[in-house]
């Protein structure tokens, strides 16, 4: 018992890496270089200030009418947002969580339209993300989704801004070491939409990409933008394993 | 000092390939002020340095590791090589992750506010090359 106990957090990094074959490293969450207290924040729900938005999220699925279809978000939603983006064959074109849950109420339910970051929309989708919390990233197997997760990665490999990095740069060849003190995460979409100290609010992954768009100095794309579901896209596959935390709690 | 700086301009006489690839002269034709310079390098908003660089900055609690340090930099490189490793390092590297302080042309996507910018001023350069010399180890 205590053998194999001892052996198993050897043999899964060496599964990953095996299974990653180039890959030089497991992909690591951001919690894991984070301070023990906001670790502690994070794990602890009553402290964790993102799951106030997972529970005006829950009030507003009742609100909205989504159980009408979906019944109750436990067990519909589980695993949804491990599987996004997603192909969205209405517009032919890659879709996100939050733009999936906007369609579905401007669409179907004929409802007024949220703003992408409004504190609405972010509540729903921390709450369907939420559903997911502990099940790993789980990208489709669809074709249609490849176009898209190139356009990402080229995105992400792209030197941008007056400072001419690219987040391949930080993210994947300096992940790790210390930027100004801080220690620079790999960059993986666990958590979102996640609470940062920061900002003191929730936000979307696509905010967090705006903040170092312009940290390198650079034009972010608006909110919405078909780039951001492309980058996603390939985060995701990046990801592919790792645990979904949301709602995360990051410095 | 000026004794290096004649060596510069031998080197520069001798082999004009070398100068091109491997140093730059003055910006400005004067001399950078190296106590201006050391501000601008603490900055964290206009110098930027030691967010990736560490550096003889007791003060200065949160330095960046994901570049060499700036200890003994005036004795690993000359003025001239420190210049174009500030105004654009990528000629010497081009996957370096330094940014190019004094380039404006060949970027993606800049930002409305840095349009047609420099990160540093040509006179800033100056400053910031004349205190790294005085980091000798």
């Amino acid at each position: 018992m205590k053998r194999a106990l001892l052996a198993f957090p050897l043999a899964l990094p060496l599964a990953l890496l095996l299974a990653g074959g180039a890959a030089a490293e497991p992909p690591q969450s951001g919690f894991a270089l984070m301070a023990p207290e906001t670790q502690a924040m994070q794990r602890d729900d009553t402290a964790n200030p993102g799951m106030l938005w997972v529970q005006e999220g829950e009030a507003l699925w009742a609100q909205s009418g989504c159980t009408g279809c979906h019944g109750d978000a436990p067990g519909s939603m589980r695993g949804a947002a491990s599987r996004y983006p997603a192909w969205d064959a209405t517009r032919q074109a890659p879709i996100d969580l939050a733009g999936r849950i906007e369609q579905c109420r401007v669409d179907r339910q004929g409802a007024a339209p949220l703003e992408r970051e409004g504190e609405p929309l972010l509540a729903l989708s921390a709450y369907v993300a939420h559903q997911s919390r502990g099940l790993p990233i789980d990208p489709p197997e669809d074709p249609r989704l490849a176009p898209a997760r190139a356009l990402g990665e080229a995105l992400f490999r792209e030197r941008r801004g007056q400072l001419d990095l690219s987040c391949a740069q930080c993210h994947d060849d300096n992940a790790g070491r210390r930027l100004g003190g801080s220690p620079i995460p790999q960059g993986h979409p666990t958590g979102y939409p996640l609470y940062r100290l920061e900002w003191q609010g929730l936000g979307s992954l696509q905010r967090r990409l705006r903040n170092c768009m312009a940290g390198v100095r650079s034009e972010p794309y608006a909110y919405g933008a078909p780039e951001y579901v492309a980058i996603e896209a390939f985060l995701m596959v990046r990801a592919r394993g790792l645990a979904l935390e949301t709602p995360a709690v990051r410095p | 000092m000026p004794l290096a700086r004649w060596c510069i301009l031998l080197l520069l006489a001798c082999c004009p390939g070398l100068a091109a690839a491997e140093g730059m002269a003055s910006l400005t034709g004067v001399p950078g002020d190296a106590a201006r310079g050391r501000a601008i390098v603490v900055t964290r908003q206009r110098g930027l340095c030691l967010l990736c660089h560490s550096g003889p900055f007791p003060e200065e609690r949160f330095q960046g590791d994901l570049a060499p340090s700036l200890a003994g930099a005036g004795s690993r490189l000359t003025e001239a090589g420190l210049r174009l490793r500030l105004v654009d390092g990528k000629r010497l590297n081009p996957a370096t992750i330094m940014p190019s302080y004094y380039r404006t042309e060949g970027l993606v996507r800049v930002g409305p506010a840095w349009q047609g910018k420099t990160v540093l001023t040509a006179e800033e350069i100056e400053d910031v090359v004349a205190f790294l010399l005085t980091l000798r180890d």
